[in-house]
């Protein structure tokens, strides 16, 4: 079968549901790692995130492929299973790339005062390694150890709070989470 | 067994998407009061709509649901919606506090010590601490922006200055991390203390308000107070009447028209594991099993 109209999710109530849970646990509790399954995307968007995508984006929230992963085959999976309108990394409620293709990253909507909520959400695909970080802040019940694609950036999105973007961290098909409200510290 | 005309925990799942992306925002933000597109549910506005769409928002087939309507599990909102969710997610219920996965509550925190295996969904009224002060929503969210809680602290003051102490008994206004001040439903302030560092999920939903908040596990949740007038948590001075428990919140049950009274558990749960236990109190039955 064509690979666009594949790799969604076969239950989506319960898939969906299911998936959640772990995006809900990953963001309440940063750092911490949490399985998802339920997609299978095409590469490079790996399951992890091509599952956060399925349970979150619709057509109501504009995406923002980073040049990483704007390729024919995203484009036309996306527009199948969630139907997410593409657009410009400013205006984009979710954003889904690796690190270096999302940089500058403060073009990213991190809200206003009045309503910080309106900002946005960043996939980061990572590649695997030791942890480089230790966080801590809200979820977090003394402090914990993590894997970051870079320290500075995410010490500045702290120090806006209650401002900044909020962040998903996918490798394979395994989830974390980074919230703006996370202490960073480098190792 | 699920009611097969209905989509799994009811609402739709493009509904379900937007209540999730808002309840993200609140993780993110502990405190922050996030607008959300609140449906028409089955039931009337005040009997829990919002905590129904962040219920059926975060329901999985696995969960074991328990509903508590003031601490009791029998009420008919209990029963209403612990029934609403076997019909449409056919997901297990329970009454025991240590056996839900996930728990929704109108104006209580179980006694049982919350797990980080749970949640617990909160039916809010009015989620705006400063909204009694302050009726406009476009000042009430300036002052949150700027941090301008000092009409919270004259309220409170008043309260000092009319009755020698601070009167407020539920729906006492909190700071979470340091920052947003929040109303943390009207649950008595007895229950308080249980909000700030707890393992568990916390979640409200307001649904004729249309906000959804949040407080992550191990957030910092401080109740407003005075140096010289400390938060207290209280509660009625007795012991249960029927578990013997003396340090649960009570509910003062009027027994007859001549000035009975007796003082039970609000928490129904717990209070029959006590007596299941062996315990007694000053009005149980000599029988009881």
């Amino acid at each position: 079968m064509d690979v666009a109209l594949s790799g969604g999710f076969a239950r989506p109530a319960e898939h969906a549901a299911r998936a959640f849970r772990a995006c809900l646990q990953a963001m309440a509790r940063p750092g911490r790692i949490y399985p998802v399954t339920g997609a299978e995307p095409p590469a490079p968007l790996s399951p992890a995130a091509g599952t956060i995508l399925l349970t979150l984006a619709d057509s109501t929230t504009p995406l923002h492929l980073a040049p990483s992963h704007d390729t024919p085959a995203i484009r036309q999976w996306i527009a199948f299973h969630c139907a997410a309108p593409l657009t410009g990394a400013g205006t984009a409620t979710f954003v889904v790339g690796n690190w270096a293709a999302m940089q500058p990253v403060d073009r990213f909507a991190r809200g206003t005062a009045d309503y910080p909520d309106r900002s946005a959400t960043l996939i980061i695909e990572m590649e695997e390694g030791d942890p480089n970080a230790r966080l801590t802040g809200p979820g977090i019940e003394t402090a914990i150890d993590a894997r970051l694609p870079e320290i500075t950036a995410f010490e500045a999105n702290n120090a806006v709070f209650p401002l900044g973007f909020d962040c998903y961290l996918t490798h394979g098909d395994r989830i974390s989470a980074l919230p703006r409200s996370t202490r960073v510290e480098a190792l | 067994m699920t009611d097969q005309a209905y989509n799994f925990a009811y609402l739709d799942e493009a509904t379900k998407r937007m209540i999730r992306r808002a309840i993200l925002k609140g993780l993110a933000v502990p405190g922050y009061q996030v607008p959300f597109a609140s449906r028409e549910m089955p039931m009337p506005y005040g009997w829990g709509t919002g905590g129904v769409q962040v219920t059926a928002a975060c329901l999985a087939p696995e969960d074991i649901l328990k509903v508590i309507d003031q601490g009791a599990d029998d009420t008919t909102n209990a029963v209403s919606i612990r029934k609403f969710f076997e019909r449409t997610g056919g997901v297990e219920t329970t009454e025991h506090t240590a056996e839900a996965t996930l728990i929704q509550t109108r104006h209580r925190i179980p006694e049982h010590p919350l797990t980080e295996d749970q949640i617990l969904v909160y039916q809010v009224p009015i989620p705006e601490p400063l909204r009694f002060l302050e009726p406009r929503e476009s000042e009430t969210r300036k002052m949150h922006a700027l941090q301008e809680y000092g009409l919270m602290h004259v309220k409170l003051y008043e309260d000092i200055a009319r009755h020698g102490a601070i009167a407020t008994s539920y729906a006492y206004p909190v700071k979470v991390e340091g920052r947003y001040v929040m109303d943390p439903s009207p649950i008595p302030k007895f229950d308080n203390p249980k909000l700030s560092g707890s393992p568990a999920i916390q979640l409200f939903g307001a649904g004729r308000e249309q906000r959804i908040y949040a407080l992550p596990p191990y957030t910092e949740v401080v109740s407003l107070d005075f140096e010289d007038h400390p938060f207290e948590p209280s509660k009625a001075d007795h012991a249960c009447d029927l578990c013997g428990a003396a340090e649960t919140y009570l509910d003062e049950v009027i027994t007859d028209d001549r000035g009975g009274r007796m003082f039970v558990c609000s928490d129904t749960d717990y209070c029959t594991g006590r007596q299941a236990a062996g315990h007694r109190g000053r009005l149980s039955p000599e029988d009881a099993a």
